[in-house]
């Protein structure tokens, strides 16, 4: 038998977490399917469980740590009464009324959960190169989690590899512990904010490794560098690095919505202008799943307090 | 915190891992590792679940930097079984508990 709910958040970031907050004080009693533990960003909590200092967060004027803030956004959830669930979604059926939703064996005949609403804010996750060997090298030199990582690295050579606010913002955490950071970015500029740009520049441990891709991983239990290719002249050369952490950017978590929700070509999930409202009435997306633009924590919390309110609305309007 | 797992120093590590009579998994963790917060509650729970199987224990790698350098650990959360003292199955990253349940069938 599937149990019913008012309101099913499947995904547990600020969005998630601000939209459970919102829909439980309306007293819509939601229930947030978390997610599970991994060491990617795609977990519980969110990107923000893999980071350290938050600084831009308003409220916190000396900064929080990321998963010190989102274990206050889950608290303050559950206080007005929204239920955890630590699991994840294997299935979606939104084209039934009331919405279907699976987790565990995604096979089994009876949806786990009914819903009279959806809200979708399962966020983005990490891309990683695709490279020969790279699993198995994980953690063996291979990082997803610079903040997880960076310790074992102490005075090491390492490299970062992208060029966005992400990628610096490792390089900066990672120059507290290596000897040496390289950042390899594919072009001769970065994409970083300028304050991160000009702390990167500043900063003695960090070294530059433009218009470079990297084409092979060398080693074969642990990481003992890498291969690089310059983009222009095609030549290639050897970087040697105990350790590399990859910041390239990330891919909406969208893949049990594809074929039922309206995606950008890039597979982030369409949102109405202004709103949170999805193709389908009553499935609302916020947070990052919805957001390539943007992507803060801030806009996240925002746009999951949007999808909470017009929920609500449209339960309102379809009551009974 | 529990009863059901035990806390080790880098004092204390080899003494227990080499007396346990029965496997144990030293779960490789640090205050400042999210992923570490979000496995330790599911770890509780083996312990007081599986606690005639399997020992669990935990080892602070802030204050046992040597012992995690000992055994080349370079990515946090890892959990290394020890079976009579020899290091025998390795889980590197955060997992649900079915998966880590799952990790450790032949143990339990």
């Amino acid at each position: 038998m599937s149990e019913h709910k008012e309101v099913v958040i499947i995904g547990s970031g600020p969005a998630g977490l601000t939209a459970a907050i919102y829909t439980a004080r309306a007293n819509l009693k939601p229930l947030v399917i978390e997610g599970e533990p991994s060491s990617t960003s795609d977990q519980p909590g969110g990107q923000l469980m893999l980071t350290t200092d938050v600084e831009n967060y308003p409220g916190f004027p000396t900064g929080i740590m990321g998963p010190e803030l989102m274990a206050n956004f889950r608290s303050q959830a559950e206080r007005f009464g929204a239920e955890l669930l630590t699991k994840k979604v294997t299935r979606v059926n939104l084209h039934a009324s009331p919405f279907e939703i699976w987790v565990g064996d995604p096979a089994s005949i009876d949806p786990t959960f009914t819903a009279d609403s959806v809200i979708v804010s399962t966020g983005a996750k990490a891309l990683m190169l695709n490279l020969p060997n790279e699993i198995e090298l994980v953690g063996h030199g291979i990082s997803t989690c610079a903040t997880c990582d960076g310790f074992f690295f102490k005075d090491q050579e390492i490299a970062v590899v992208g060029g966005g606010d992400s990628a610096v913002e490792e390089a900066m955490f990672l120059s507290r512990f290596a000897s040496k950071v390289t950042i390899i970015h594919r072009r001769d500029q970065l994409r970083a904010s300028k304050i991160m740009q000009d702390r990167a520049f500043a900063n003695p441990k960090i070294e530059f490794l433009w218009n470079h891709e990297v084409t092979e991983y060398i080693g074969d239990t642990k990481l003992e560098g890498v291969k690089v290719q310059n983009v222009t002249h095609k030549t290639e050369s050897t970087l040697s690095v105990t350790g590399l952490f990859i910041a390239i950017g990330h891919t909406p978590n969208t893949s049990i919505f594809e074929d039922q929700l309206s995606l950008h070509e890039n597979g982030y999930i369409k949102t109405e202008h202004d709103s949170s409202r999805t193709n389908i009435n009553g499935v609302f997306a916020c947070g990052d799943v919805q957001d390539f633009t943007y992507r803060q924590a801030i806009t996240a919390a925002g746009s999951g307090c949007m999808a909470a309110i017009d929920a609500e609305r449209w339960l309102e309007e379809h009551a009974g | 915190m529990s009863d059901s797992t035990t806390t080790l120093t880098a004092g204390t590590f080899d003494e227990v891992v080499n007396a346990s009579d029965k496997p144990i998994l030293v779960d490789f963790w640090a205050e400042w590792c999210g992923p570490c917060k979000m496995i330790a509650p599911i770890l509780e729970e083996i312990a007081s679940e599986q606690g005639e199987h399997i020992q669990i224990a935990k080892l602070n790698v802030d204050e046992a930097g040597d012992i995690a350098r000992r055994f080349e650990v370079m990515s946090i959360p890892t959990l290394i079984v020890f079976d009579e003292g020899v290091p025998t199955k390795r889980i590197v990253g955060a997992k649900s508990k079915d998966a880590l349940l799952e990790d450790l069938s032949e143990f339990i």
